[in-house]
């Protein structure tokens, strides 16, 4: 793990991806998405049908995240990740089209690791359960698509100095191998 | 016969659901200290110390702990001395959760059938489980139980043969199946015994016992020291990026069984370990 956290500003290219290693440690800073099981839904059914993405999402990070509503006075309530997990069966598709950035918590599939070693794309761990910690993070959110999923609505968020750990990297070196076998029977849901 | 307006239990389920999500228990609170001071890796350390942060910025700002503010999980233990006025008291619940999770701006985050998911925007239905107890209390029990860790939990119907190591051997390998899912540090709770609803009910019944109270069975304070220790050998650690501190405690609950069963449930909760007691 490195000293001191890197800076993350994306859009991020290919070389900046590849550059992250497993256990880094990072501070986001700039437009991320926030999207979680029913808007990947979404996004793959307008592919599959041939229709753009809402957003552009070549370079960008996607945050596995439903938040709470905010208090008036807030941007969100409470913003901390969900299990990835759920969203295996969609990344590999979105990382092809050059999503270069997944938070989340808990392991990735194999599938997803693959797609990140070809097209170079890496994954980060953002603390499960830190909702209200990252949320102070969050300057700007606003429904970028799909408002009437309502938590599960794709949203533009703005971060400043979001904290996470490079869990898994392109090169596929994950922190998470070291201490569990993965299982993909379970769908962990939060 | 004592009489309880079902107006005062609204009134105590909205103060129980907005504890529970906006503060972490002191008793939570105490072993993630705890675990600061005995962790060894330097991640697990780091996620230790946001939590503890975490925890300080929700408290101090009206944040929820977390976003996933959980299906609400209701015991109710009713004094069969009592007499309960001003109507249902299942509508009674629902709509104090109902009301609570809009007036506190806490996620809605029920579907109203498993296969058409479609939200139900109010975060009802509650989970509610009733039992008769002799006397003139009601004691109130709230968790907010989020999905993370309720989906790590698994339910098995062992064989008695394979007697405590059969049952050691399941849990860790839950806890280390589950990985990062369930946001570790988790709290473990372990039903063992009675049938197969049972167990789970037991389950989640023991993850309300405040943490550092001992099991009342010497049995299963004995297996508790056991399952603690094993599941920490994992090395699963914070968020499962390894470390020491997999589990902030492990609460077992058990039950007698029919003479051919070995039931054992386990139900994980998460670091945010949202459970609030209340008597009326
Ligand atoms: S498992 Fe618990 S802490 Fe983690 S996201 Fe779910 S509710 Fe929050």
């Amino acid at each position: 793990m490195s000293s001191s956290p890197q800076i993350i500003t994306p859009p991020m290219d290919e070389t900046s991806a590849r550059g992250l290693k497993a256990g880094d440690e990072v501070l986001i800073q700039g437009v991320i998405y926030a999207a979680r099981d029913a808007a990947h839904k979404r996004m793959i059914a307008a592919l599959d049908e041939g229709r753009p993405l809402p957003v552009d999402i070549r370079g960008a990070i996607i945050y596995y995240v439903g938040p709470t509503p905010g208090a008036p006075g807030q941007v969100v309530g409470s913003a901390g990740p969900t299990t990835s997990v759920r969203m295996d069966a969609y990344a590999p598709r979105l990382i092809e089209l050059g999503l270069r950035g997944m938070i989340g918590k808990g392991e990735r599939s194999p599938e997803v690791v693959a797609a990140m070693k070809q097209s170079g794309a890496v994954y980060f761990a953002a603390t499960g359960g830190a909702g209200a910690l990252l949320a102070k993070c969050i300057v700007r959110a606003e429904v970028a698509a799909y408002e009437d999923l309502g938590p599960e609505a794709l949203r533009l968020m703005e971060v400043k100095d979001f904290p996470a750990i490079v869990a898994t990297d392109a090169n596929g070196q994950s922190l998470y191998q070291r201490h569990q076998r993965f299982r993909n029977d379970f769908f962990p849901d939060c | 016969m004592r009489e309880i307006s079902t107006e005062v239990i609204r009134e105590a389920l909205l103060d129980c659901v907005r504890r529970a999500c906006f503060i972490l228990m002191p008793d939570v609170r105490q072993k993630l200290e705890e675990s600061l001071r005995t962790e060894t890796g330097e991640t697990g350390k780091s996620i230790l110390r946001q939590l503890i942060k975490n925890a300080e910025i929700a408290a101090a700002e009206s944040r929820p702990l977390c976003q996933d503010t959980g299906v609400a999980v209701v015991f109710l233990e009713i004094g069969q001395e009592i007499h309960l006025t001003g109507g249902s008291l299942e509508e009674t619940v629902q709509a104090a959760v109902r009301e609570a999770y809009k007036k506190f701006y806490l996620r809605k985050s029920l579907v109203d059938h498993p296969l058409n998911r479609k939200n139900t925007g109010d975060n009802t239905p509650a989970m509610i489980h009733t039992r008769i107890v002799p006397g003139d209390r009601m004691k109130i029990g709230f968790v907010a139980k989020g999905g993370g860790c309720e989906n790590m939990s698994r339910i098995g119907m062992l064989t008695p043969s394979v007697g405590c190591r059969g049952v050691v051997d399941f849990v860790v390998q839950t806890v280390r199946d589950a990985g990062g899912n369930p946001c570790p540090p988790v709290v473990v709770g372990v039903g063992l015994g009675g049938n197969f609803e049972k167990a789970a009910l037991l389950a989640k019944e023991a993850l309300l016992r405040p943490l550092g109270r001992p099991a009342e069975l010497p049995a299963d304070r004995e297996l508790e020291r056991t399952l603690l220790k094993e599941v920490n050998d994992t090395g699963v650690g914070p968020m499962g990026l390894g470390g020491r501190t997999t589990a902030l405690a492990v609460h077992v609950k058990s039950f007698p069984c029919h003479i051919a069963a070995l039931p054992v449930a386990v139900n994980l909760d998460c670091h945010s370990h949202r459970h609030v007691e209340t008597v009326l």
